[in-house]
């Protein structure tokens, strides 16, 4: 129990801002978008968070800078793919590269001064045992996700606006000829991606390191993007996906650290395994045929209606 | 009908304008209540762009559209819906990962709970005979089973005009039948109809009044029963309709193709395999393939074509030459030729210019790649020929295959095969959603390769068109082909018969409606 607690501590989170961010991006891509600017995203939601809870010490305010940050940009996304019909794949991979540059440059004045941590959600007279620290230790972002998880799923398979969404990703010309707006739908989307996406990125000054470092998201936004994939759009997959690859995660610090049996394996090789699990999963995703088919067929594809 | 009612609906010089195109040009017709009217026109005389202003998806340039009497406008499907116009489109406007009820809830406007929706339409399907599980996946039916979630939809907004664009395409005569059962019952309760086809019987047989449309212009406006379908047929063109000519007395020569014991494995989501298939085809002879779709013809074709192989190299052979394990280049360098039935992304690909497409099929037998590299200029006067030749309205070579009309991107594919002068001839609806004048033209192209001694094989789903076009017919049924017969000893209730799968061996498909 000694050991364990503070492991899934670890991994909790580790795992809370890929899930965060890949639950946005699954939204954006169930409804026919591909935004791969998650990672600039996250990277710009993560120096409005710093910057807010720099300067108002008010962590909730700070979630919500990043939330705002990641949807502003996610914004210029949206203009330049649904407005101007640009390619999402270009433009995605340019807002990855404008996030991580405009976030470095807004960073620079607060490098090397700290700010506080955000603290847990339940006071802490409930997680004075070591197993309720394991359940009520964690601060409002892990709650917040595991909330989005089944308020995403309940979304998209109960409510006619989630079967409206999925319409749009699945066949936008149909939608656009039974009436539906298109592009209004996938600008709400993407809006909503950006503001998870952002969330996810304020999580990393406020829950793991307490101060602003450049790319201080180190690919998890890619981690994301695939993890969508690797759940094939299923918000209940994307939960034990990104635990998993938290766990693995959690894996390589120990390792790192020295601990024990794991530091058999070179920490190189536990630092590649994520990657290595989302090759091995996509390959056996792609074997079984029926599970690549919950893709949305729309998934990328500019809207050009024809009138 | 009570003649003091508003009429349904009057549109009044209604015209639109395209880039380089008047697509409707002061159009003015009328529809009454629990009529079935008919709009008849050649693929680009604009009955499309007419529907969808209509239906609110397009505006009109200018004109006015009357509807039970008052002026409106129809800013939008969810406008058009809300006034009771329903449509059932030719491509339908599905969503495949969905099941059926999801469909159906989000062409609704959203005021019903979802078991609420399901009772109302297991209301509807059962009222007109449209069976379906509504919790099925779209991705898994058939044609025909999608066209009825379409008409399900539109019924459950209780109507009171239906448009329906070229309806009956994909179905079979029987369940063309029980079609036009349905629309005659919604008839008779005041629900007025417009129906969209360029099938002149069925239009004789369904409708009240037809309006003609010719280049966006309304040149007639008639009584279909007053009228012969070829006197249609011509206001439509606007010029004589030409019979297929063929060359008298003339002899069928030496068996050409043959195709022997011809077994695939399992076909794709929509079609079976095809089992212990046998026929020969002789020199000059047209040969037909009738069936209701999902029979087996595109496992035929795949087979014929060579782009799906069996394992045994008698199974298909030319002048007794074995090509059973050709794939389709090999096949085409000797001699054999195929075109599938989707045209678009199958038969050609959308992206690239016509001259790359033809180079895609014409490559060997016109020798347009020499040591690996394309001779752009080969290809490019290659398919000028075809487009000169088969009267394709193209830019020219340099077009894209998908900014063709379907009817016209048609021409190209047919006369893109026809050209190379193939020894035998494989294509599949070969005038599938192609107007009369260019289905026509077809039809005396085929006639023309195969009076130079090519064997031909249509697979069709058009029973006038096999009749009038093959010597001999066969019916193809739940992957089998009944025995081939000459056209003249055949009737029409024969042929029907048996593409209901009544040849004894076969159980009928749960496909063919009960």
């Amino acid at each position: 129990m000694e050991i364990i607690i503070p492991i899934l501590v670890t991994l909790v989170f580790a795992a809370t801002p890929i899930l965060l961010a890949a639950l946005g991006e699954l939204v954006v891509e169930k409804a026919g978008v591909l935004n791969l600017g998650v990672e600039g995203m996250m990277l710009v939601g993560a120096i409005a968070g710093f910057a807010g809870q720099f300067y108002t010490g008010n962590p909730y305010f700070a979630l919500l800078c990043g939330a705002v940050a990641g949807a502003a940009v996610s914004l210029i996304f949206g203009f330049l793919t649904l407005s101007l019909s640009a390619n999402q794949t270009a433009t995605g991979l340019a807002l990855t590269i404008f996030g991580t540059g405009f976030s470095a440059l807004a960073g620079a004045p607060f490098s090397a001064r700290p700010i506080q941590l955000m603290g847990p959600l339940f006071p802490p007279e409930l997680a004075t045992h070591p197993l309720w620290r394991g359940v009520f230790g964690y601060s409002a972002p892990v709650y917040f996700s595991f909330f989005m998880v089944f308020a995403i799923w309940y979304f998209l398979q109960k409510t006619r606006a989630g079967l409206i969404l999925r319409a749009v990703g699945e066949n936008d010309l149909s939608a656009h000829s039974i009436g539906y707006s298109v592009r209004g739908v996938r600008y709400l989307a993407v809006l909503f991606g950006g503001a998870m996406a952002g969330i996810a990125g304020a999580c990393f000054p406020l829950l793991l390191t307490p101060q602003w470092a450049e790319r201080m998201t180190a690919g998890r936004g890619w981690i994301a993007v695939a993890l969508v994939v690797f759940a094939s759009w299923r918000p209940l997959r994307l939960l034990a996906g990104a635990y998993l690859f938290g766990l693995v995660m959690t894996m390589e610090l120990y390792a790192k650290a020295g601990g024990g049996p794991l530091s058999v394996i070179p920490s190189e090789l536990w630092a590649a395994l994520p990657y290595l699990a989302t090759i091995v999963v996509l390959v056996l995703i792609s074997i079984r045929r029926d599970a690549s088919t919950n893709a949305p067929a729309c998934l990328g594809k500019p809207f050009l209606p024809s009138n | 009908m009570d003649a003091s009612m508003p009429l349904r609906l009057q549109l009044t010089g209604i015209t639109k304008r395209f880039p380089g195109v008047l697509a409707n040009d002061d159009v003015s017709f009328s529809v009454r209540p629990g009529e079935i009217h008919a709009l008849l026109g050649e693929n680009g005389a604009g009955k499309s762009t007419l529907v969808k202003m209509i239906y609110g998806i397009m505006q009109a340039d200018a004109g006015e559209i009357r509807w039970d009497g008052a002026p409106v406008v129809v800013a939008n499907p969810k406008a058009a819906r809300k006034l009771g116009i329903g449509m059932v489109f030719q491509h339908f406007s599905l969503f495949e990962a969905l099941t059926v009820l999801e469909n159906i809830a989000l062409g609704m406007d959203g005021t019903l709970k979802s078991r609420d929706l399901e009772v109302r339409v297991r209301e509807v399907m059962s009222t007109y005979g449209l069976l379906l599980d509504p919790h099925r996946t779209v991705a898994t039916l058939s044609v025909g089973e999608r066209q009825r979630i379409e008409i399900v939809r539109a019924l459950l907004l209780d109507p009171k005009l239906l448009i329906m664009d070229e309806p009956t395409s994909v179905l079979t005569p029987q369940e063309v039948e029980q079609l036009f059962e349905v629309l005659r019952k919604l008839a008779a309760q005041g629900c007025s109809i417009l129906y969209i086809s360029h099938k002149l019987h069925e239009i004789k047989a369904l409708c009240d009044t037809a309006t003609i449309l010719r280049g966006g212009k309304l040149v007639a406006t008639c009584d279909p029963k007053q009228e012969t379908s070829r006197s249609m047929a011509e206001k439509m063109i606007g010029a004589g309709l030409k019979d297929i000519v063929r060359s008298q007395g003339r002899s069928l020569g030496a068996p050409k193709l043959a195709v022997s014991r011809l077994v695939t494995s399992k076909a794709g989501h929509f079609d079976v395999p095809v089992n212990d298939v046998s026929f020969t085809v002789r020199a000059g002879e047209i040969f037909g393939v009738a069936g209701v779709a999902g029979n087996g013809q595109n496992a035929l074709l795949d087979a014929l074509s060579g782009e799906v192989l069996g394992d045994d190299k008698d199974a298909v052979s030319i002048d007794g030459y074995p090509l059973g394990l050709l794939n389709t280049t090999g096949r085409r360098k000797r001699g054999l030729c195929a075109v599938p039935e989707e045209r678009n992304g199958h038969a050609a690909v959308g992206d690239f210019t016509l001259s790359d497409n033809s180079v895609l099929t014409a490559r060997d037998r016109l020798g347009m790649v020499i040591m690996g590299l394309i001779n752009g200029g080969a290809a490019k006067t290659y398919t000028g020929k075809v487009i000169a030749d088969f009267a394709v309205k193209a830019l020219g070579p340099g077009s894209t295959a998908g900014s063709l009309s379907g009817g016209n991107l048609q021409k190209y594919i047919m006369g893109r095969e026809i050209l190379q002068r193939p020894s035998v001839l494989v294509v599949s609806q070969p005038t599938w959603g192609v107007d009369a004048g260019a289905a026509a033209a077809i039809h005396q192209a085929l006639v023309d390769l195969a009076a130079e001694g090519s064997a031909i094989v249509v697979i069709s789903q058009d029973l006038d068109e096999l009749l009038a076009l093959c010597d001999t017919l066969a019916v193809i049924n739940g992957g089998r082909l009944s025995a081939a017969q000459p056209v003249g000893e055949v009737s029409v209730e024969e042929i029907g018969l048996l593409m209901g799968g009544v040849h004894g061996a076969t159980e009928a498909r749960d496909a063919i409606p009960a």
